[in-house]
């Protein structure tokens, strides 16, 4: 296990990788993969029981599903950084011929990814089946997802929500990243998510809440006290309070960066806030 | 021309629910989900038998789909089964998405296709599903025509890797391929060998394909008919080295004639040897309520409609 000191380098380093490999291209997501750092270093580094190297089934490692996809700089960045791929590969990020396509996919073979995402609300779905193969098989592996908070709004998560608590779907952790920015304004303007704890807890889930999910200890606290829940009859939800642009001060606040690149002078300005710690890819 | 004798009228979706209940004896990585259905899809034997193999979803079929493409990863073979309506039309991003781009070895099992469901009328009445699939890069399209052929393609499909839309129907219609006929996916049927024309039908046209040849060898006529129970991949092969024999050919098919496998014959014939071609298909239309039979009739899609369309292509000649 890394220690705390370790962990927070890894995190500034992941900013510093999704900010290079989405003005490298001029496109891409840093507003959701910023605010979701914490969560994905934690998740890989400190919570998820892995086995080396790669396979699809995954049996006897816990696996992990990102629902919504185009936070995938992040993604490919924590993959990158635990061994999964080069490192160099980050710089083909959305370019021809690249495995790391604008959103996640098996398709052309990246290690680390279990199924495609960009098209939103199908992650929960595909997470309840991998969890249900997992009881089939006799694997005692947990099965975690992340969701957008504005992607709640696609219908097919309520079926979904409802099948994992009907059906006693109890090794998966559903964590929604409650960032309250969709592309069009702030969830509750655009079409309000209301209380999203409440929504999954009369659903039937087991629910906590981890109230600043840019605080790394916080969210590795909450992501093990999500597993302690685990295996009592009921799928547990994780409500993950965030900023969006975490890290980057005119990144946050705002919806603006959901789906923007950053200019050169832009991305000084970002970088400097966060000073390399592990080396650049 | 060569006998086939109707061994009792059964439904295709029964070839199903048998195909499932073997697959449930002999492959213990198959596991069945359904969306409020059961009944209809006769999957009750396979959900006795291995009640743990089997996810009852309710009437959720998004949720079916993603939740059938994640019991793959672990290794499982999931038959996800439906209407046919509600299989490809209702869920046609989340199969695209988490079943085709990402390369699942799902097998989505679909009845009640075409005019044929009768009643209930065209909201279930899919005529396009056919097309919808065969879009799909790296789907697998069968159309099985009988008891028998469906409960053969289903147990082939469990040892093809890879997503696959497996297409049957709700009516008792004539049992005629053998019991034992091996299925080979991508592989066309040589039913009777003819010199006239080319008489290429996939499901339930298939026995009034070989009505309509009984009819037409009594007018001289001489037909040769095909079976195409795989419209993707296509036996190009078995397609072309019939028209060049016949010169001329009729596709029948219970889907729109634009999407299904009138079009998906065209697209050979026209890169590889143009021959003048007759569609016996829906004509660009919804359906309605009525019995199977007045519906056929009324949309022609049965024998009668097979004779007079070889008879105007042959004129094409």
């Amino acid at each position: 296990m890394p220690n705390t000191q370790e962990l927070q380098d890894l995190v500034v380093q992941v900013r510093r990788d999704i900010l290079r490999m989405v003005h490298k291209v001029n496109s891409g997501h840093p507003g959701g993969s910023l605010g979701c750092t914490e969560f994905f270093v934690a998740l890989y580094n400190e919570v998820m029981d892995l086995k080396e190297g790669f396979d699809m089934d995954g049996i006897g490692e816990d696996l992990f599903f990102l629902s919504n996809g185009h936070i995938s700089p992040v993604f490919y960045s924590v993959l990158a950084r635990k061994g999964y791929f080069p490192l160099e590969e980050l710089n083909t990020f959305r370019l021809i011929d690249s495995r790391l396509q604008g959103h996640p996919t098996t398709h052309e073979g990246l290690p680390g990814v279990r199924v495609a995402s960009g098209s939103l609300g199908q992650g929960m779905s595909v997470a309840i089946g991998a969890a249900l193969a997992k009881k089939l098989n006799g694997d005692d592996h947990l099965v975690f997802s992340l969701h957008g908070d504005g992607e709640l709004q696609e219908g097919q998560n309520w079926e979904a929500i409802m099948y994992a608590a009907g059906n006693k779907v109890d090794n998966l952790i559903a964590t929604v990243d409650r960032n309250g920015q969709q592309i069009d304004g702030g969830t509750e303007d655009v079409l309000p998510l209301g209380d999203v704890a409440e929504k999954f807890r009369v659903f039937g889930w087991d629910v906590l809440e981890i109230e600043n999910g840019n605080d790394l200890e916080q969210v590795i606290a909450g992501l093990k006290e999500a597993k302690s829940r685990t295996g009592k009859g009921k799928p547990v939800c994780i409500v993950m309070t965030t900023e969006m642009g975490n890290g980057v001060d005119f990144m946050m606040h705002t919806h603006a960066w959901h789906g923007k690149a950053p200019s050169d002078e832009q991305l000084a300005t970002a970088l400097a806030q966060n000073p390399e710690t592990l080396g650049d890819y | 021309m060569t006998k086939y004798t109707d061994q009792g009228k059964q439904d295709t979706r029964s070839g199903y629910g048998a195909g499932m209940t073997e697959l449930g004896r002999t492959n213990p990585n198959v596991v069945a989900l359904c969306a409020d259905l059961v009944g209809s899809l006769k999957i009750d034997t396979f959900i006795e038998e291995n009640p743990e193999r089997f996810f009852q979803v309710g009437i959720a079929e998004a949720n079916m789909m993603g939740i059938a493409a994640g019991l793959t990863i672990g290794g499982k073979i999931p038959f996800a089964s439906t209407f046919a309506n509600f299989a490809t039309g209702r869920v046609y991003d989340q199969i695209r998405q988490s079943i085709a781009y990402s390369d699942k070895n799902v097998k989505i099992c679909a009845s009640h296709s075409g005019l044929t469901l009768g009643e209930d009328g065209a909201t279930h009445q899919i005529l396009e599903d056919i097309g919808l699939m065969k879009m799909l890069p790296g789907m697998t399209v069968i159309n099985p025509c009988d008891f028998n052929q469906t409960k053969a393609a289903t147990i082939a499909i469990a040892e093809h890797h890879g997503p696959v839309y497996l297409r049957f129907g709700r009516p008792k219609v004539a049992n005629f391929t053998p019991a034992d006929q091996k299925f080979e996916i991508g592989k066309a049927l040589m039913l009777n060998e003819g010199t006239d024309v080319t008489i290429i039908a996939t499901g339930h046209l298939v026995w009034q394909a070989l009505l309509a040849a009984e009819s037409l060898e009594n007018q001289g006529i001489s037909a040769e008919v095909i079976n195409i129970h795989t419209i993707k991949p296509l036996d190009d092969k078995a397609i072309l080295d019939s028209v060049k024999k016949t010169g001329c050919v009729v596709t029948a098919e219970e889907h729109n004639y634009l999407g299904g496998l009138g079009e998906s014959v065209s697209r050979v014939l026209a890169t590889h040897h143009p021959t003048p071609q007759e569609f016996v298909a829906t004509q660009d239309t919804f359906g309605e309520s009525g019995t199977p039979e007045q519906l056929m009739e009324k949309y022609g899609l049965n024998n009668k409609a097979i004779e007079a369309a070889v008879l105007k292509v042959m004129k094409r000649k």
